[in-house]
């Protein structure tokens, strides 16, 4: 290779690595910033040692647990805890849950924390995961968990 | 070792050779991604939990990693060209920006169509669809600033910069969902030793996948002809050439 084009990698191949080490520092910087939502546990003990405060709009994260969710008879409330690794967090919410939501299925929440780590939320969101699956394997291989729920086989 | 290369730095010799590959990149195309997407959606199973509408995976994928694998070879392009300094090259980036951008829009719009029903949103500002918006956003630039120059070499030169700085939201997008927590879900095929989807869902993904790359390739082609044939109006042999084919 010639000198003048030698030169010029360099050339181009240093900018192009400055500027990446530079986007990668402010990334970096701006990480918890760059969270969609903080997890349970986060919540509790806090993110890097500053711990959300009463009153805060926040997104929250985490897998609902099994047996906790609680539906009213005669509204749209309904409330469930949340989880990741330690500490649950209650969310309690009004309106229409997504068709993904179910016990043991991931979301989050967007909503003000209150007193007591629990989170009046005004929006729910299912998140799944990257498993796709038949039904049939699905079933064979984490049981039927997952199955549809019944009232939803009439209307499908 | 490269020495095969060196003619296609003339235009001349990259205007023939793309009407040589066109026929072999369009055909196969249509063929795969007829077949790929027909498969996927009236023939592979359903998700176990998200039944039919799980199936928009099969434009949604393609669009998404053909979106960054264009820009990718955007950006190779552009390096090529600014170090040897091969105007075929600045060419081929004009002619691939808005390939890629459409391939970016698609990957949006389908993300949008699909989270509403799953998620419960069109649209969410995480890392993933955040990233993928600036996407758009530098394949739009890369277009504006191509247009504004009416010296193309320049323009040339102006572009293959930007798609070399922009690469580096390439792997911004694709670990955004380990670095940080996000909405969307982690990656799903590209764990080649362990994909997350079962084979008989994953096959009419990976032929769609590979349909609308040569897709791609073949409307490469068609518009780094065309954009060459536009440069080089004046040159004789583009002359000779219309005329030849004018007199057919």
């Amino acid at each position: 290779m010639n000198p003048r084009r030698k030169k010029r990698m360099f050339a181009v191949s240093s900018v192009v690595a400055v500027i990446a080490a530079a986007i990668g520092l402010m990334l970096f910087a701006l990480s918890q910033n760059i969270d969609l939502f903080y997890t349970p546990s986060e919540i509790l003990h806090g993110k890097d040692g500053t711990r959300p405060t009463v009153g805060q709009r926040l997104r929250i994260g985490g897998m609902v647990v099994e047996g906790s969710v609680e539906r009213a008879d005669s509204s749209l409330d309904v409330s469930f805890d949340l989880v990741d690794t330690g500490p649950t967090v209650k969310v309690v919410y009004s309106g229409i849950l997504p068709d993904l939501f179910r016990e043991g299925q991931g979301i989050v929440a967007t909503g003000v924390l209150q007193e007591g780590n629990v989170i009046r939320a005004d929006e729910v969101l299912a998140k799944h995961d990257e498993e796709y699956m038949p039904p049939e394997l699905a079933e064979a291989m984490i049981g039927i968990k997952h199955e549809k729920p019944q009232y939803s086989q009439g209307t499908n | 070792m490269w020495k095969w290369l060196h003619p296609y730095a003339k235009t001349e010799e990259t205007y023939a050779l793309c009407g040589r590959l066109y026929p072999w990149l369009l055909w196969p195309a249509i063929v795969l991604s007829v077949v790929g997407t027909l498969w996927g959606l009236a023939f592979a199973p359903t998700d176990y939990q998200q039944g039919d509408s799980f199936r928009i995976i099969y434009i949604h994928v393609p669009g998404a990693m053909l979106s960054m694998g264009v820009y990718a070879g955007m950006a190779i392009l552009g390096f090529i060209g600014l170090v040897w300094q091969i105007r075929t090259c600045y060419m081929a980036i004009a002619a691939l920006a808005p390939v890629g951008a459409v391939m970016t829009f698609i990957a949006l719009f389908t993300g949008a169509v699909w989270g509403k029903p799953m998620w419960g949103t069109w649209w969410v500002w995480d890392a993933r669809l955040t990233s993928e918006l600036i996407l758009l956003f530098l394949y739009l630039g890369v277009i504006a600033l191509y247009g504004a120059f009416d010296d193309k070499i320049q323009a040339g030169k102006a572009v293959a910069v930007m798609s070399l700085v922009g690469v580096i939201n390439l792997p911004i997008i694709h670990y955004s969902v380990y670095w940080w927590n996000t909405l969307h879900q982690g990656a799903t095929i590209s764990k080649f030793d362990n994909p997350s989807i079962s084979s008989d869902m994953l096959w009419p993904l990976l032929l769609n996948i590979l349909g609308f790359g040569l897709l791609i390739g073949a409307l490469a082609c068609r518009r780094l002809q065309n954009e060459i044939l536009t440069r080089e109006m004046r040159r004789p042999w583009v002359q000779t050439l219309l005329l030849g084919e004018g007199a057919k």
